[in-house]
């Protein structure tokens, strides 16, 4: 029920948000504030009340009731489909992030939105409310559902509070996202129907379809369907196209949610179902999978470093980083897995805070055109400071969360594919070059003495900490992180080395 | 005829007995209240008669063939006229000029569609589509202002025509090469007749797949539709999008399981071809489309090819007759939902049509917008919407045939008609520069009423697919 609380919470917290706004434009934001902050609350009570936690045995992939919690209740039996949910660590690792990060995206939004506040924090919270749901469905049908319902908010954060290009960033985004979850769709349905045909009943659940007896090619068409839905949200090259647009043109809570959380679906989609549903498939297909990330890893950060609006390098650094989640779920094993979940955490939190960063300076400067920036420390010596911090950390500097992050997937890869491993680690140097390029063109430089800007703030400086409060022990102490996923990670790695007989 | 087989016809029978009461009442003394109201009634108890014919199922002569799949449909038609009815009411309401006819004509078109969904014979299928046919013409012409109207139910009526003309020469061609006229005869005995007289029976079976296709307006024989769709009053529209290519639908579907037409692969390979080029000239030219009733024609002929992919694949009774059910009963209220804001919104106004006229709808009113935006994203296939369990349905159809080629189809349609659809959306939730002025649009609670149905039959679906399987 924990898990079904933790949505409905979101859910009627968006209806009390966008019905409070009658009591004043301020109100909203305060009632999603402590929605979140109530979701998050909630979450960790339950949990530290929980005796497993501590000593998590490693959950089999197909065995529901070696997860964390697991929850069941029919919905449609004529097709066995219910609503199971389950949590196991890396599932947990994303709800934590999600809610953080949740709060995060509210406090970034306190004062830009101008218009129609409580529609705006109503559809934040039922974004992240479907996000939740992504990362907690474990019944086919019901992830699919989730996949889907949870681009309608996004899509009317892009489409009504975007910047100038809004309409095509939005339709850009729900189409890439729609036309491919369409694929997945396709072999969500063969799949439970191959079931159907071996066994007779209809089922969605991810245990039962897991283990599914199917011709190789079969598996084969059926996994790209996934893995094509899982990289275009990812997103891996050469899908990534909607990004840029997305990112640039959504207001700094889209792009937060969109970047820190968002885009995360997509990694666990692959670790959770890409991979495991088609073990052998997904072996023949890692090598593929692996120039993919490769190409991502390079080919975004040579298109970040020629950007000049700061918003759309962030965007591009995105797919340079989540180049390398593509890099780890692929090399398939310990290190490397471990790695890309790190990513995954730390990319949340460095993307978010730049995401905010380069939202705070549009409120101020109302341009994203770093062409137009220079010499902002001088106006705004605490949000320079800032920046440098996470611009630093999104370069990979050590002690810091990504650097963990890329060391670990590389490490992974390097037993793998050494070769692939020399290409990908470019991208650490170029991404030094597009970050401190970054840095230099807006904050460094000539300043316009001219200008008088606000700096940030108590409310954002505090959101920032926090955020830098994460990394920092992201970077020098990241065993907790690595402790919850890996029992996890092991579990998937054993169940894929029984069912495919190795490596992928 | 004995009291059972009229007990079984009760639908029909009631239908009669309200257009005679509505002459009679003409007659006597003509007063647009009194018909709308009579009409209602009739309207009600049909639905009530379909329900109550339930028990009696059988076949009555050899033209008809009552059986409770026929009968869902009926009531699901007679609904479909109801909220027709409802809409029509305010539409016409403040010409001041005598309207009983048009509402004799709705229960006239009608009892033609019930007629159409329980034929089993190529007689009662002509005359159930000709019934209900000729009575559309004059609907669609029905507003005496403005040219749209007059136009669109010229070139409806001249096609419409044709297209019987081709359908009835097909069946001539067919009774002289089979000597038979009903669905199940015509089916057993077409294969060996096509060994005898193989040019009869393909110009005759391709003169009744055009006469078909051009009633579901399917792709090549779809011109008419955008021009019908954007000229016919706005409930007429609805009424043609529902009940009209709904109960063709039924009655093909019919022919197809009765005649046991799956066992003809070239029939199934004419089907495919129709159906792709249906759903890809569908989606493609709706994307062109400013105005939202031409939109929706195009989107409806996309719909229409969805629809064909779950009858290729019917052998019998099983999934894809359950699937062709639910669909077309989603499609039905979905596009009943959507009408009845547009019917509201745009009123009787063609410039009002245009989506630049939804601009900033949300703000305006937030009731309708909302339907609106539901009833497209049940279009689009969105989950917790009937079309998104709709699609479901085609796409699992369609992978246990393995029908491959068509999925790809489907996809790539639904793909590019996220686009059009979300045209709208955007247009409505366009933040006007302004102070926005509230504007409530009359008819909210028919609106709620039906996106409320397109709702729960997409988010529990349970009790409906039982009751399908059931039928």
């Amino acid at each position: 029920m924990l898990m079904i609380n933790l949505i409905l919470i979101l859910l009627v917290g968006g209806l009390l948000a966008m019905l409070s706004e009658r009591f004043g434009s301020h109100v909203p934001r305060m009632v999603t504030l402590a929605v979140v902050l109530l979701d998050l609350v909630y979450l960790l009570l339950a949990l530290s009340v929980m005796p497993e936690l501590t000593g998590l045995q490693a959950p089999v992939p197909g065995d529901p009731q070696t997860w964390l919690m697991h929850y069941r209740a029919e919905w449609i039996p004529a097709f066995g489909i219910s609503f199971e949910f389950a949590l196991d660590g890396i599932s947990l690792l994303m709800v934590l992030l999600t809610l953080v990060l949740g709060v995060v995206a509210v406090s970034s939004s306190w004062t830009d939105v101008n218009i129609k506040q409580g529609f705006f924090e109503a559809n934040l919270l039922w974004t992240l409310a479907g996000v939740l749901g992504v990362f907690m469905a474990l019944d086919l049908f019901l992830f699919f559902l989730f996949w889907e319902v949870m681009l309608i908010p996004m899509y009317f954060l892009i489409a009504i509070w975007g910047h100038e290009q809004r309409a095509y960033a939005a339709m850009k985004f729900f189409i890439f996202t729609q036309a491919s979850g369409l694929l997945m769709l396709v072999s969500v349905l063969t799949l439970a129907t191959i079931h159907q045909s071996n066994t007779g009943v209809w089922s969605f659940s991810y245990f039962d379809l897991l283990n599914t007896p199917m011709a190789a090619q079969t598996a084969y068409w059926l996994m790209l369907g996934f893995f094509i839905a899982f990289v275009v949200k990812l997103p891996g090259f050469p899908f990534h196209t909607w990004l840029p647009d997305a990112h640039t043109q959504a207001p700094t809570a889209g792009s937060v949610i969109l970047a820190g959380v968002l885009l995360k679906t997509g990694a666990y989609g692959l670790i959770r179902f890409a991979v495991p549903l088609f073990p052998e498939a997904s072996m023949e297909f890692a090598p593929i999978a692996l120039w993919l990330g490769a190409a991502g890893v390079v080919y975004g950060a040579v298109l970040a470093f020629a950007q000049t609006d700061f918003k759309r390098l962030v965007a591009y650094s995105s797919v340079s980083h989540m180049g390398f989640v593509l890099l780890g779920v692929y090399a398939w094993n310990q290190l490397a897995l471990q790695g890309a979940v790190m990513q995954m955490v730390a990319h949340g939190f460095s993307t978010a805070a730049l995401f905010m960063i380069a939202g705070s300076l549009q409120e101020r400067l109302h341009t994203r055109d770093m062409r137009e920036m220079g010499g902002l420390w001088h106006n705004m010596p605490r949000m320079g400071g800032v920046a440098m911090f996470f611009i630093v950390a999104s370069l990979g500097l050590p002690g810091l969360g990504n650097f963990v992050a890329e060391f670990l997937v590389l490490l992974g890869l390097f037993q793998v594919d050494p070769s692939l491993t020399m290409i990908a680690a470019l991208g650490l140097i170029t991404g030094a070059a597009y970050s401190l390029l970054l840095m230099q063109r807006s904050f460094q430089g000539e300043p316009n003495i001219s200008r008088q800007l606000n700096d940030f703030g108590t409310r954002e400086m505090l959101t920032m900490a926090l955020m830098m409060v994460a990394l920092i022990g992201l970077g020098l102490y990241p065993q907790p992180v690595l402790d919850m996923a890996q029992p996890v990670l092991n579990g998937l790695l054993q169940f894929s080395a029984t069912v495919a007989g190795g490596q992928l | 005829m004995n009291l059972s087989q009229m007990q079984a016809l009760m639908p029909l029978l009631i239908l009669s007995l309200t257009a005679v009461v509505l002459m009679i009442q003409a007659s006597i003394k003509r007063d647009q209240a009194t018909a709308w109201v009579i009409t209602a009634i009739g309207l009600v108890l049909t639905i009530w008669g379909a329900i109550y014919a339930r028990d009696f199922s059988q076949t009555v002569t050899i033209l008809l063939k009552v059986d409770s799949w026929g009968l869902f449909f009926s009531s699901l038609m007679a609904l479909a006229a109801l909220v027709t009815l409802l809409l029509s009411r305010e539409s016409f309401a403040d010409e001041g000029r005598r309207k009983e006819e048009y509402y004799l004509l709705l229960v006239l078109s009608l009892l033609g569609a019930l007629v159409l969904i329980q034929s089993s014979h190529m007689v009662s299928l002509l005359l159930g589509m000709e019934l209900m046919g000729v009575a559309l013409y004059v609907m669609i012409a029905f507003p005496e202002k403005g040219e749209l109207p007059v136009e669109a139910a010229i070139k409806y009526l001249v096609l419409s025509a044709c297209a019987s003309v081709i359908l009835l020469y097909g069946f001539a061609l067919l009774y002289a090469a089979t000597g038979e006229l009903s669905y199940a005869g015509l089916g057993a005995k077409a294969g060996a007749a096509y060994l005898q007289n193989p040019l009869l029976i393909l110009a005759g079976s391709g003169m009744v797949i055009s006469g078909i296709g051009f009633k579901l307006s399917l792709v090549p024989f779809h011109m008419w539709t955008p021009d019908v769709y954007q000229g016919a009053p706005t409930p007429v529209t609805g009424y043609l999008a529902t009940v009209s290519k709904g109960a063709v639908f039924v009655a093909l579907t019919r022919m197809y399981l009765d005649g046991q037409l799956y066992q003809y692969p070239s029939l199934i390979d004419a089907l495919v071809v129709i159906a792709i080029s249906s759903m890809l000239i569908g989606n493609l030219l709706a994307l062109q489309q400013n105005n939202i009733k031409r939109l929706l024609a195009y989107s409806s002929i996309a719909h229409l090819g969805y629809l064909l992919v779950v009858l290729i694949a019917l052998t019998g009774k099983g999934l894809a007759s359950d699937a062709v059910t639910y669909y077309l009963t989603a499609y039905v209220l979905t596009s009943l939902a959507a009408f009845a804001v547009i019917a509201r919104v745009s009123g009787e106004d063609a410039t009002q049509c245009q989506i630049s006229a939804y601009e900033g709808l949300f703000w305006r009113d937030k009731v309708q917008a909302i339907c609106l935006t539901l009833a497209l994203l049940s279009l689009a296939g969105i989950p917790l919407t009937a079309g998104f369990i709709g699609k479901f349905y085609v796409i699992t159809v369609g992978v246990q045939s393995s029908l491959w080629a068509l999925l790809v189809a489907v996809v790539v349609g639904s793909a590019i008609a996220i686009y059009y659809y979300l045209r709208i959306i955007f247009a409505m939730s366009k933040v006007p520069a302004d102070a926005v002025e509230h504007q409530a649009y009359p008819g909210r609670v028919l609106a709620l009423f039906l996106t409320l149905l397109v709702l729960v039959l997409g988010s529990w679906p349970e009790p409906f697919i039982n009751y399908a399987i059931s039928l």
